[in-house]
């Protein structure tokens, strides 16, 4: 199977995530937008890293450690960023981000 | 193949659908999908932390979120159509010059002989030799961020 697939499945993957945060307007679906475009991202590493390490090279770890550090990245900003928009709620009852455009009140 | 099928479907059916649970379980398949992709490609330990950190926790939170806001109606409204259109062209046509500029790249065939770089002993050996510093400082980051959601998220 070659390589180009998976980068394909990944540009894929990530442009539907650009999509998701241009188009939606709901905080929500936008950060879960995100989530899709670094998954995307995780997929593509991790598909270089298999042509790593069937190239021979022996450190073609560092690529999957790599993704294991932006999975930890990801789960804490996901944890700060719902704590924002639990926030956000509280204080407009809504989670449109139009209403954010001014963030005085 | 099918898995790719699929991965693309539920990734679009998170952006597409108007209920925002609906969006999170389309989610969740889409990341089943990527572990699957990441036991084709014998990274078995980042499979199973894939599954467990964000099918298991983040999508949980998520729909913690969710039913806490009370958001099963579709809040959006439905004006300005024309922001749809142009986040939609702006996508695609990051995807198209995203195809275009690596169609002609040329790289090698992914072996299907199972490799065992992937493994949690030899990530591990790699993870506590080369990069204990790193994972030292993600700890520090996961307890900045517990703190941050708590302070943040505290009623005043």
């Amino acid at each position: 199977m070659p390589v180009q697939y998976y980068i394909f499945l990944s540009i894929a993957l990530f442009c539907i995530g650009v999509m998701g945060v241009l188009m939606r307007r709901n905080a929500i679906i936008i950060f879960m937008c995100i989530e899709l475009m670094l998954n995307a991202v995780n997929l593509l590493m991790v598909s270089f890293s298999k042509m790593w390490a069937d190239a021979g090279r022996v450190d073609a770890g560092s690529a999957q450690l790599f993704v294991f550090f932006i999975m930890v990245v990801a789960a804490a900003e996901v944890a700060v960023g719902l704590a924002i928009i639990t926030m956000v709620y509280r204080n407009t009852h809504s989670v449109d981000i139009n209403i954010l455009n001014r963030l005085k009140n | 193949m099918v898995l790719s099928v699929v991965a693309l479907v539920s990734a679009l059916g998170v952006v597409l659908s108007k209920n925002p649970v609906t969006s999170v379980l389309c989610l969740i398949v889409t990341f089943f999908t990527i572990a699957g992709h990441y036991i084709m490609m014998n990274a078995q330990f980042l499979a199973v932390v894939h599954i467990i950190v964000y099918a298991g926790a983040i999508m949980v939170l998520f729909l913690y979120v969710l039913m806490l806001m009370n958001l099963n109606a579709d809040l959006e409204p439905q004006k300005r159509n024309w922001l749809k259109y142009a986040g939609a062209i702006s996508g695609g046509a990051l995807l198209v010059v995203l195809v275009a500029a690596l169609r002609d790249a040329s790289m090698p065939a992914l072996s299907t002989n199972p490799t065992d770089i992937g493994l949690i002993k030899n990530l591990g050996m790699v993870l506590f030799k080369q990069y204990v510093v790193p994972f030292e400082v993600s700890s520090i980051l996961f307890l900045s961020a517990m703190i941050g959601a708590v302070v943040i998220g505290k009623k005043e």
